[in-house]
């Protein structure tokens, strides 16, 4: 069968390779990505592995690389993104030059970072000083100003007075501005408000070297009298972090100090502009290359790893690893093997052994973009067991369609096309959005299933006859209005005849004039309710056809009589039974005919006449009427209900005591040597391409039922024969919710039509076409945001919950694990979500 | 008669769907896949055309229209009302 009928084959294999060419192949495997490998080395730490030393190379390459990745994003520069031309693995020599490279990029980048805080320090102090030169002007002149009047004052009697005075000392710095108010307080308190403090703070932040960060500063001169003062206050200064800077008091020696500073301070800039472009240059050449050594690196890792789970064959000098691989991917992995030797140009070859098991292998089914999204679907679920009956096949069109018969709208369809066909052709460019969020993964992943759930609805839209609610008359309405103009106008409700009115059957589609009548919920009603019988049932029958299928490819041939025949009639008798009355029931009873029993008015409820069958019972029908269909129909439902009723033992005892006659059979068997073979055919079991006794009894315990006693055996059986019966019943009334979603879909759509936009249209006038115009804007919001995102969710969740219980457990045991191969690539994309 | 022709019509189209939709579709017809796809597609939308097309063929009750709604069918849809 096809590649997705059921999951691959999968082969255990041995493979044997040379050292010197082990890391080539795990190379050649990773991109391939078709191995799983098994840890052969369970029993030993993590750090007493052989090729933990490589391991932790790369670990300080990948942190030398997150290093240099920091400061290319703290400059600003942007990173390539590698999307095509993925480099390999580096091979043994590119691994010495990529390490010496990032050796020397880091050392580099050290370098400068620290040079450049040194310089900046520097060129913090410098500007602190010039900044004190400049503002401190002011404070001298004042000083002069001060002297001179003293002298004048003085008259010229009080000479020493005028010295003394003159002897006034200072000190000059700069400080945080958030630490001015307290530095002045102190400086009042220690002096006893015998020094005098004059401030200015400075307009512009100045950087911290270190971090980087603004920070606001304030120049100050503190004037004072005494040397024991002045050791004061510079201690206070030093507590505060203030920056002590000289300052002469003289004008001209202050002159010559600005320019000097500010000579020192024009070299200084010019140096560290250049320092900046140097770093900037180094950067940007690094970046170019960066995303491909971190991509090596990551490879590099994943093989040493990979290394890490094989066994080293001492005696004959090679890696001994153990691998689960699809069967149809084997020649793939031999050529990767020699592709791995003839890289290092080993002489000896490495190879692959096939090792016969009885471990369960991984599941793997071979997706591809189409079918990717609705296999996702399923696994979530449970993955398959073992070759088991993929049921993602046939999701591909019953989960769209299941869908679409809740969802059916035409014009609700066509905005899903839309939306998915315009995800499906420009998949190509969108595939390169990295940071789209979780939602638009979602959506991308789900593209094709959004595609066909609206192609789908748009045909059922079609069927339904239901565009946004409202009806198109494409073939012409078969009903006709046969009443006179005197009977429409005498009468405001009207109800068309339908033994006269109706003319032939609209060809495609409901009749348009349902959308127009006031009992059409009832109608409708009738219609999907049955519609959802129908196709529940079936759909159930085909998953019990699905264990057949099943039960032959595992050979357990006794299952088929023992479990799906019981199971088929138990579902069919009754269930069955029921969408046949179904079907009756639309071809007998007709308004037209002359026979009274086939009357509308005599139309039995399917319902009714279910629930009276199963539990014997008769309800007297109106007068004129027959309480059955059809003739001998009492005596019919009579036979469904016994033999149904007979196949719940059947499914109860039938396997157990197979079972239990089989135990005697084959104990008899061993006991006399003969006839081995033979009685594990008729057990079902798979013959075992080795005859050992000892995978005999492995075997036997793998399918789980020699080793278990009876009484477990009946219980589990009691088990699922229970839970068979009553979620028949129960899922064939799960699936009426294909009505119920369907209605409240069609409702809503009224609802909004109704109290939306007919209010729009109903307006006149300039102000109605203002009016009309945000009414329409308001009726698309709630059309995408309520009926096709809600209501789209809600028939989402309700198809997939009718897949996972309804379909799937009439089949799917799902007790197999995901074939997770050693690839590359899975591990590059998982590296780039996180 | 035409109720017979009608579903034949149908059922022969989604036939046809259902053996040539795979040639048509892609180059190769024969993939498994594509088959099952074209298979099940025809099948739940003949079905579900069925379904709809008998519901309608013996209806048990007519739509209750209202006067306006009658007058506005008899105008738009050419099936006028009778003088009396």
């Amino acid at each position: 069968m096809g590649d997705m009928f059921r999951s691959e084959e999968m082969a255990l294999c041995q493979m044997f390779i040379q050292p010197e060419a082990a890391y080539t192949s795990v190379s050649e495997l990773g991109e391939t990505g078709c191995v799983q490998f098994r840890d052969l080395n369970v029993n030993v730490n993590a750090f007493q592995r052989k090729f933990v030393t490589e391991v932790r190379r790369c670990d300080e390459l990948e942190r030398k690389i997150r290093y240099i990745e920091t400061e290319i994003k703290k400059d600003g520069i942007v990173l390539p993104d590698i999307q095509d031309d993925i480099p390999r693995a580096p091979n043994p020599r590119e691994i010495i030059d990529l390490e010496a490279h990032l050796e020397k990029t880091e050392s580099e980048m050290i370098e400068l970072a620290q040079n450049e805080v040194n310089m900046k320090s520097n060129y913090l102090e410098l500007t602190e000083l010039r900044k004190v030169l400049e503002n401190t002007q002011g404070f001298f002149s004042d000083q002069e100003v001060l002297n001179l009047d003293s002298s004048n004052r003085a008259g010229g009697d009080n000479d020493a007075a005028a010295q003394h005075r003159g002897r006034l000392g200072f000190v000059a710095g700069v400080i945080n501005r958030e630490r001015v108010f307290a530095f002045e307080r102190m400086l009042w308190r220690i002096s006893r408000g015998n020094v005098f403090l004059k401030r200015s703070d400075l307009d512009e932040p100045l950087n911290d070297p270190a971090t980087g960060h603004p920070i606001y500063k304030t120049v100050f001169v503190a004037f004072f009298q005494g040397e024991q003062l002045k050791n004061r206050i510079k201690k206070v200064c030093t507590g505060f972090h203030a920056s002590l800077y000289p300052c002469p008091s003289s004008h001209n020696e202050r002159e010559e100090m600005v320019r000097n500073v500010r000579t020192r301070l024009e070299d200084l800039k010019l140096v560290l502009s250049q320092t900046e472009d140097h770093r900037s240059r180094v950067l940007a050449t690094v970046s170019k290359n960066l995303p491909s050594w971190s991509i090596m690196v990551k490879k590099m890792k994943a093989i040493y790893h990979t290394l890490n789970l094989f066994n080293m064959d001492v005696t004959k000098k090679c890696l001994i690893g153990e691998c689960w691989v699809p069967t149809n991917d084997l020649p793939v992995v031999q050529k990767a093997l020699s592709d791995g030797s003839a890289a290092v140009g080993s002489t000896i070859p490495s190879f692959l052994n096939v090792i016969d098991t009885n471990e369960q292998p991984p599941t793997f089914n071979r997706t591809n973009k189409f079918t990717r999204g609705f296999q996702n679907l399923i696994d979530a679920y449970g993955v398959a067991s073992y070759r088991e009956c993929n049921p993602a096949l046939y999701t591909c069109i019953t989960f769209p369609f299941l869908f679409a018969v809740m969802f059916g709208d035409l014009g609700h369809g066509l905005i899903l096309v839309l939306f998915g066909a315009w995800m499906v052709l420009c998949e190509r460019k969108l595939a390169r959005i990295r940071n789209g969020g979780e939602i638009w993964n979602i959506f991308f992943g789900g593209r094709y299933i959004i595609l066909l759930m609206g192609l789908f609805a748009m045909y059922t839209g079609l069927v339904y006859n239901d565009v946004f609610s409202k009806s198109m008359n494409l073939f012409g309405s078969r009903w006709f209005n046969n009443y006179n103009t005197t009977t429409v106008l005498t009468n405001p409700n009207l109800q068309l005849p339908p033994n006269s009115s109706a003319v032939g059957v609209y060809p495609f589609g409901m009749d348009p004039v349902w959308q127009l009548a006031d009992n059409k919920i009832i109608f409708l009603n009738s219609f999907k309710m049955k519609l959802s019988i129908i196709f529940g049932v079936l759909h159930m029958v085909f998953g019990v056809c699905m264990s057949v299928v099943n039960f032959t490819h595992f050979k357990r041939y006794a299952s088929i009589f023992l479990e799906f025949v019981p199971q088929i009639l138990f579902l069919l008798l009754l269930f069955g039974y029921m969408v046949f009355m179904m079907f009756f029931k639309w071809f007998s009873y007709n308004a037209r005919t002359s026979f009274q029993p086939e009357t509308p008015g005599c139309a039995p409820s399917v319902l009714i006449m279910f629930i009276n069958m199963m539990l014997f019972k008769n309800t007297e029908p109106p007068k004129g009427c027959n309480e059955f269909m059809f003739e001998s129909q009492p005596q019919l439902q009579k036979a469904f209900v016994l033999i149904a009723l007979c196949c719940i033992p059947w499914m109860l005892l039938g396997k157990p005591l197979y079972i239990k006659f089989t135990r005697k059979n084959k104990a008899h068997a061993n006991h006399n040597g003969q006839l081995t073979g033979n009685i594990e055919l008729a057990e079902g079991e798979t013959p075992l391409p080795t005859g050992f006794s000892g995978n005999e009894e492995n075997a036997g315990g793998a399918h789980g039922h020699d080793d278990e006693p009876m009484s477990e055996i009946y219980i589990h059986q009691a088990i699922h024969t229970i839970e068979y019966v009553l979620s028949t019943i129960s899922h064939t009334a799960s699936y009426l919710r294909l009505w119920a979603l369907s209605l409240a879909h069609a409702q809503l759509s009224e609802v909004l039509w109704q109290m939306v936009l007919s209010l729009g249209l109903k307006m006149s006038g300039v102000g109605g076409a203002i009016g009309l115009f945000i009414i329409f804007g308001a009726w698309c919001l709630f059309t995408l945001a309520i009926l096709v995102l809600m209501e789209g969710l809600s028939a989402f969740l309700h198809t997939l919950r009718l897949h996972w219980v309804e379909f799937m457990s009439k089949f799917y045991e799902g007790m197999g694990y995901a074939f997770q191969p050693f690839s590359f690539k899975a591990i590059l994309d998982g590296e780039e979500e996180e | 008669m035409e109720v017979f022709l009608t579903i034949v019509f149908f059922t022969i189209f989604w036939a046809a769907v259902a053996k040539y939709g795979p040639i048509l579709f892609t180059k190769q017809p024969h993939d498994d896949l594509v088959r099952c796809i074209f298979l099940l597609t025809a099948v739940v939308c003949w079905l579900f055309w069925l379904c709809c097309y008998l519901a309608q063929l013996n209806p048990l009750l007519g739509p209750k229209l209202n006067g306006n709604t009658i007058r506005i069918i008899a105008s738009s849809w050419g099936n006028p009302i009778k003088e009396g």
